[in-house]
């Protein structure tokens, strides 16, 4: 029973938010926020996958929750809504909950399909110059989202709202929110479940030595395409996420910031570190949210201690300013993100006796 | 403890985002203003923040807003929505949720424009949109209006225009492929263009990227295919880069723009290579008359350059909402009831006469009003040349 | 044909700004082994400082004349831009360094301080935008059809300038060997009595500087200043360095000029709505025939 006590407690927690958001103590704007972070995790932790695990440096990881997200939203679109594009729905609206599970798989799928624009090129290519067929992969994806018109190019695509209203006409729940979880807690279970498994202990050796690794005879090439499905389809899972909670998708959201910022999360927690990454996307979203609070409670003081000439007021353009200053010294302090590359249970192994993980 | 401090930290976070914000003394009138500070286009988030605050100073010098024979101060509230969509839905429902904002004014961008104004329909909140021109914004959402007039609209109206001014026969189109207003803009006009002068008269339709400075490669190509002259549906800081490069490539022909043109800065950055050309907009900045003029010196005074369409277009929304809640007869404590009123005030205006024309909405809540043609004179002014309204 | 040529030139001088970026990456990356993200914004802080000094030595107070401004402005530029260069190694990047860091986290704070010198110029500067005041005459020579300015024709001279000069200080001069010492063995190289900060200091001067160098050149031929504007350059740059071969000059310098014709040659005949498609797919071709950039030598891994 101890053991699976912090499980328990995860569990609990997650019934306990979708209760309290059931009963509508946690506002749209909270929901929100935690949902976001939610995305965020998933976000980050696939991408630690091939920028932790595996020792590469891919920049180009938004890329692949563009593809999840207007995969998803297709999808969802054509099974539950009639649209202009696809007709009449496939299903019945009143199956959405039931079927929703099925866009989030395909959302996934696509997007690790793509993942094989980078890792096909990744078996003779490392290092940086890897990072910039990453990059080029990134730009290709939104090249190409932009020149469809049918779903929308420039403009966007929306219309995923109305299979999230048909799913809250089945049953009045916070859905985006339990999906979230849901999502989250798969994306967990599946690189926790990898990188234990025999292809996880050939991703480690490819990151350590590749050369070592391919004499020890594994098979590096399908090591790599692993890895990069897995990361690139948890990352579509992210964006097809994303589609939903926002109601609307657009190619440009997936830029190359958006990569950056997944590089932010993965080195802030550290390189192979799933709990740290999770701690780092969680703390980095709930900063950029609490800075909107704080930044006007900051320029009253200083206004009150008159460090500010009254005619100057610290607007929110100093939240981008104070966030990178912030992560800089942070890392100055902890050079190699929260944990390194040590799960929490490593670094507090007292931890273990509360956890099972598989 | 490292651990036990880090639960500390984020739980005393999530209560602070669960905590309400402190409240003001006294009932105020709240407006939200979601728009993008930092990002792509800083520049917009500034010209709407400024021009909003030069409305707020201007009413609350006065006593403030006076609804039923009592006066309330203004309240604005400005978040930075950095030109991201996830950022602009957070925001609204953070001015939604914890700031308790009777209505909104913004986004400015399509792309956060959409989405938010997707918020705002869910929470019934109402919301203006000065700038965003994507239909999909105001499409069945009820309680979503827009200041800026649509591509649709505007588009022939160019179009029109050139033909008539320059004699054009031919024309060519520059835009930004991932800026939906300016490829909106450019697929209306190229189908305008081609509905008048036959198929093939937009002898060359390219675009470019986001945050690109070179256009060469483009014009080049486009010279080539020697149009009468070339649309440039494009924000004023691509113009002034656009123009002057086309002149270095020999161009002669005039160029066309766009409403986004419409700021001073235009003149400052782009120098000579501007002047003579012509854009259709809002409003005529040289010559103005009444309070559009009023609106220009007082801003001119205050920040020390003259407003772009932004500004004028946000003042407009502001003002817009001002007078609904001034219909309203009196504020009401409770704050959806308070929404409601706005939101059918809104609906209802007849004939609002804003300082860039004037308008009412449609069924969609979409501004029927008048366009102008405007002119770069000599002196780098903006001078009126004719007005199109819609039939 | 002659559109081809008009063309050509357009890349020339659209690949010098890319060169002329490249090379302050692949110096610094030559020595350390450190993508320096921070560099596109460094290139723009040069293009600001370049507006700031010379609307300075412009005003009536010194009321210099324009040849003496330009003349006076270019050493300005890159002097202080290299200071900042320079300040950004010692307060951010060396600490971290020093404590061992693993060289991704340092690639991330560089990405953190871009992120502090965006915004933080625009916080406290506005978003207004700026623009150079005109230091050169500016002419149109026609050749045939072909339309050349001279600012272009500058523009090209100096970028091929600059890599002649780096090409020279990096093999022939006694601190270009250091610089390569470093990158050969970073340990070994106090042991040899070369003073390692010393030469790490030298190279971020003399990066930043050519980054200020094309900073003042670029607001020159694209005259609007906006705290955006070295970000999507800078990764451009990242590209074109990586694809001739990073941590080599040549490379860096013949990479710029071949990402430039290739988005301009993409741009010109293929249609421009497709242009990074294209444009990026050839680059992966590239890469893919040659997994270590063009002048870029396979490393051989010892086990």
């Amino acid at each position: 029973m101890q053991r699976y006590a912090l499980n328990i407690f995860f569990l609990v927690a997650a019934v306990v938010l979708v209760a309290l958001a059931q009963v509508g103590w946690l506002d749209r704007y909270v929901l929100t926020v935690i949902t976001f972070i939610g995305i965020n995790c998933i976000f980050a932790v696939s991408l630690n996958v091939v920028n932790g695990y595996m020792g590469e440096f891919s920049c180009g990881h938004g890329g692949f929750m563009c593809v999840g997200a207007y995969a998803g939203s297709l999808l969802s679109v054509a099974f539950f809504t009639d649209s202009r594009l696809f007709g009449a729905s496939l299903f019945p609206p009143e199956s959405a909950p039931f079927l929703f599970p099925l866009v989030l798989v395909g959302a996934s799928l696509a997007a690790a399909l793509f993942g094989l624009i980078v890792a096909l090129p990744s078996f003779n290519t490392r290092d940086d110059y890897l990072a910039i067929i990453t990059i080029a992969a990134n730009y290709i994806i939104i090249s190409v989202v932009e020149n469809i018109d049918a779903i929308g190019g420039p403009r966007g695509f929306s219309g995923m709202k109305r299979a999230v209203n048909a799913m809250s006409d089945v049953a009045e729940l916070p859905w985006m929110l339990i999906w979230t979880i849901v999502g989250l807690f798969v994306c967990v279970v599946t690189i926790r479940r990898l990188m234990t498994s025999t292809y996880g202990k050939g991703i480690s050796a490819v990151s350590q030595n590749e050369v070592a690794a391919e004499m020890m005879g594994i098979n590096t090439n399908r090591v790599k395409i692993m890895a990069f499905m897995v990361s690139s389809g948890l990352a579509g899972l992210s964006g097809a996420l994303y589609a939903h909670v926002y109601g609307y998708v657009n190619a440009q959201s997936f830029n190359i910031l958006k990569s950056t910022e997944g590089l932010v999360m993965v080195y802030l927690g550290g390189m192979g570190s799933t709990s740290g990454v999770l701690m780092a996307a969680v703390a980095f979203t709930l900063l950029v949210e609490l800075l909107r609070f704080v930044i006007p409670w900051l320029n009253d003081i200083l206004h009150a201690a008159s460090l500010l000439p009254a005619s100057y007021e610290l607007s929110q353009i100093w939240k981008w300013v104070f966030i990178p200053l912030l992560l800089i010294l942070l890392m100055q302090f902890r050079p190699e993100g929260l944990l390194g590359n040590r799960e929490l249970t490593q670094v507090f192994p007292r931890l273990k006796r509360w956890i099972t993980f598989k | 403890m490292l651990k036990k401090n880090a639960c500390v930290f984020v739980l005393s976070c999530l209560s602070a985002l669960c905590a309400p914000t402190a409240l003001a003394a006294g009932p105020t009138i709240k407006v939200g203003f979601p728009i993008p500070l930092t990002g792509e286009i800083p520049k917009v988030g500034e010209s709407s923040k400024f021009a909003a605050e030069l409305y707020r100073e201007e009413i609350n010098a006065a006593g403030g807003l006076e609804v039923g024979g009592k006066k309330y101060p203004l309240e604005f509230i400005f978040e930075d929505n950095e030109s991201k969509p996830e950022t602009a839905v957070n925001v609204t429902l953070k001015l939604i949720e914890r700031d308790n904002v009777l209505a909104i004014v913004g986004p400015q961008s399509s792309r956060q424009a959409v989405p938010a104004a997707a918020v705002a329909n869910d929470n019934e909140v109402p919301m203006i949109t000065p700038w965003s021109t994507n239909p999909e914004a105001t499409k069945d959402k009820p309680w979503v209006f827009r200041a800026a007039f649509l591509d649709p609209f505007q588009a022939p109206v160019a179009a029109d225009f050139a033909a008539k001014q320059f004699g054009a026969k031919t024309s060519a189109v520059l835009f930004e492929i991932s800026n939906d207003y300016s490829k909106g803009l450019a697929d209306n006009f190229k189908s305008a263009w081609e509905n008048r002068h036959g198929k093939g008269s937009v002898v060359a339709f390219e675009s470019h990227g986001p945050k690109d400075q070179d256009f060469s490669a483009q014009l080049t190509k486009m010279i080539a295919a020697k149009p009468d002259f070339i649309f440039l549906p494009e924000n004023y800081s691509f113009a002034a880069l656009i123009i002057p490069q086309a002149r270095d490539l020999g161009f002669k022909a005039s160029f066309m723009g766009s409403d986004a043109w419409g700021s001073a800065e235009l003149m400052k950055l782009c120098g000579n290579a501007c002047k003579g050309q012509f854009f259709s907009t809002h409003y005529a900045a040289a010559g103005a008359q009444g309070k559009t003029k009023e609106f220009i010196d007082k801003y001119n005074k205050k920040y020390g350059y003259v407003p772009d369409d932004v500004a004028a277009l946000t003042w407009d929304a502001v003002t817009l909402i001002a007078g609904a809640v001034q219909k309203a007869g009196a504020l009401d404590g409770n704050t959806r009831a308070m929404r409601k009123k706005i939101r059918d005030n809104l609906a209802t205006v007849q004939e609002f006469k804003g300082i860039t024309g004037d308008m009412r909405f449609d069924a969609q809540g979409d501004p029927i009003k008048c366009a102008v043609i405007v002119a770069i004179d000599d002196k780098g002014d903006f001078t009126f040349k004719e007005s199109v309204c819609p039939k | 044909m002659e559109l081809f040529l008009q063309q050509c030139v357009n890349a020339l001088q659209w690949g010098s700004f890319y060169a002329l970026i490249a090379l302050g990456y692949t110096l610094v990356y030559g020595v350390l082994r450190l993508i320096n993200f921070a560099h596109g914004d460094i290139f723009m802080v040069g293009a600001y400082i370049a507006f700031f000094v010379s609307t300075a030595l412009l005003a009536p107070g010194l009321g210099l004349s324009r040849e003496w401004t330009l003349a006076l402005t270019i050493p300005l530029t890159m002097i202080l831009t290299s200071l900042v260069g320079v300040t950004l190694e010692r307060i951010a990047y060396r600490p971290l360094m020093r404590k061992g860091a693993h060289r991704l986290y340092v690639v991330v704070t560089a990405l953190m301080c871009g992120l502090v010198l965006e915004n933080g110029n625009l916080a406290l500067l506005g978003a207004s935008r700026k623009t150079l005041p005109p230091l050169l005459e500016k002419n149109v020579y026609d050749f045939g059809g072909i339309a050349v300015t001279n600012l272009k024709l500058w523009v090209i001279f100096a970028a091929a300038l600059v890599f002649f000069v780096l090409h020279f200080v990096v093999t022939k001069t006694r601190i270009g060997m250091a610089m390569r010492a470093v990158s050969w063995d970073k340990f070994a190289l106090p042991l040899m009595g070369i003073p390692l900060d010393s030469v790490i200091v030298f190279t971020f001067t003399l990066g930043s500087g050519v980054a200020g160098l094309g900073g003042m050149l670029f607001a020159m031929s694209y005259p609007v200043l906006e705290p955006y504007m070295g970000a999507m350059t800078g990764w451009k740059a990242f590209i074109a360095a990586v694809v001739g071969g990073i941590g080599d000059i040549r490379g860096a310098f013949v990479g710029g000029f071949l990402l430039a014709f290739v988005e301009i040659m993409v741009a010109a005949f293929l249609p421009s709505t497709f242009r990074d498609l294209f444009a990026f797919s050839i680059l992966l071709l590239i890469l893919w025939r040659r997994p270590t950039g063009i002048f870029g030598k396979p490393q051989t891994t010892k086990i």
